[in-house]
């Protein structure tokens, strides 16, 4: 009974959150702690704040983290099932459809035009991060302020991305390495 | 490209790969992703990649989740998708199991904060890469709708804050639009 409800808690997370992480916050909160307590307000803090630190889809976070609270591994794999179900069908039909009617003219010109505003939606988180890394969000915005190592360091990781073409991964794994090496220094 | 079990596992890999390390919001992922099935193996071109970003974007759910499933059902179908959701899932779900065991000791650790500090500067500088070169593109494309879109689209966004949502419809409808367009002067 409590896997069933996991499921359908999480599959309603999985259907409803659309844009990704910041819409899916809510929809977990509202489920987890108000609707079913199966979180504290404190520990959904706790969720919120390992999900930042940690790789993955802040949903995926979620729901192994309250599947396993509540109804331990088989918990954790029914929510974290529950919360893909919707998309392996949706995004599955919409993939069938996309192959299917690419080819038609005016979808052509429909994902023609779609494509520059995805560059620049990624732009736009790529300068969100650099205002993170230097500014702490773009809250405060001070030259003095600035946190220059963390700023050096992202230019020198964009250089060496387009000059030399090393692996992203072992880029962003070598800048975590420098961001230890700096901070045991004190410069960072 | 053969459809063996070498690219099933080889996608299988590359999602593990790439899940394990991406820190941050959906558009971390597609961007390495568009590294490696782009860039290094060629699997997907890079108009297609765009597609399936805006696709998964638009879609209910994770976006890593959902690049994943497009991504899957192009490089190997059913299978394909199978593998690379698969891999997408697992990483999150195992570092999340060990580290809910530790929280405390995680959370508060001085040298585990220094080098996520230290990654964000990273994962900033592959999404600037990524948009260098995706925007050079759409520049020496020398479309000015193109072009306006893409402005306007980055004005809205990092200045606005508008929802994404509403971004990507107003794009598909300038597509429409151009499409009708192009659609009347062939008549």
């Amino acid at each position: 009974m409590i896997l069933l409800q996991l499921f359908l808690s999480f599959l309603q997370i999985g259907l409803f959150s659309i844009g990704g992480g910041y819409a899916a916050i809510p929809l977990i909160q509202s489920q987890t702690v108000d609707i079913h307590h199966w979180l504290t307000a404190e520990q959904f803090m706790d969720l919120a704040t390992i999900a930042e630190m940690t790789p993955g889809p802040i949903a995926i976070n979620g729901a192994t983290f309250v599947g396993l609270k509540v109804a331990g591994l088989p918990g954790a794999v029914t929510a974290t099932f529950g919360c893909i179900f919707p998309s392996l069908i949706l995004v599955s039909l919409l993939s069938f459809v996309y192959r299917k009617y690419r080819e038609l003219p005016m979808l052509q010109h429909v994902l023609s035009a779609l494509r520059p505003a995805v560059v620049a939606l990624i732009a736009s988180a790529g300068l969100n991060m650099l205002l993170q890394v230097g500014f702490d969000g773009r809250t405060g915005i001070s030259l003095p302020g600035a946190n220059w190592a963390g700023l050096i360091l992202t230019a020198a990781a964009v250089f060496i991305l387009r000059r030399c073409k090393w692996n992203p991964i072992l880029v962003m794994v070598l800048c975590g390495v420098a961001g230890l090496l700096l901070g045991l220094a004190g410069l960072y | 490209m053969t459809k063996t079990e070498k690219p099933l596992w080889k996608l299988f890999l590359s999602m593990l790969y790439i899940s394990a390390f991406t820190f941050g919001g959906g558009f971390v992922i597609v961007t390495f992703m568009k590294r490696k099935f782009v860039d290094e193996y060629h699997w997907i071109d890079d108009k297609e990649m765009l597609d399936i970003t805006a696709l998964a974007q638009s879609s209910p759910g994770a976006i890593a989740v959902n690049a994943s499933i497009l991504v899957g059902w192009k490089v190997g179908g059913f299978q394909g998708m199978l593998v690379a959701v698969l891999g997408t899932i697992l990483p999150p779900m195992i570092i999340l199991s060990v580290i809910s065991l530790f929280y405390q000791l995680f959370a508060t650790n001085r040298y585990v904060a220094l080098v996520l500090r230290g990654m964000q500067s990273g994962v900033a500088a592959v999404i600037l890469d990524v948009s260098l070169s995706l925007g050079q593109k759409v520049i020496s494309g020398r479309n000015w709708i193109h072009l306006a879109v893409m402005v306007l689209a980055f004005a809205a966004t990092f200045f606005f804050q508008v929802n994404v949502i509403w971004i990507i419809l107003a794009s598909a409808l300038v597509g429409i639009v151009t499409g009708l367009i192009r659609k009347g002067e062939k008549a």
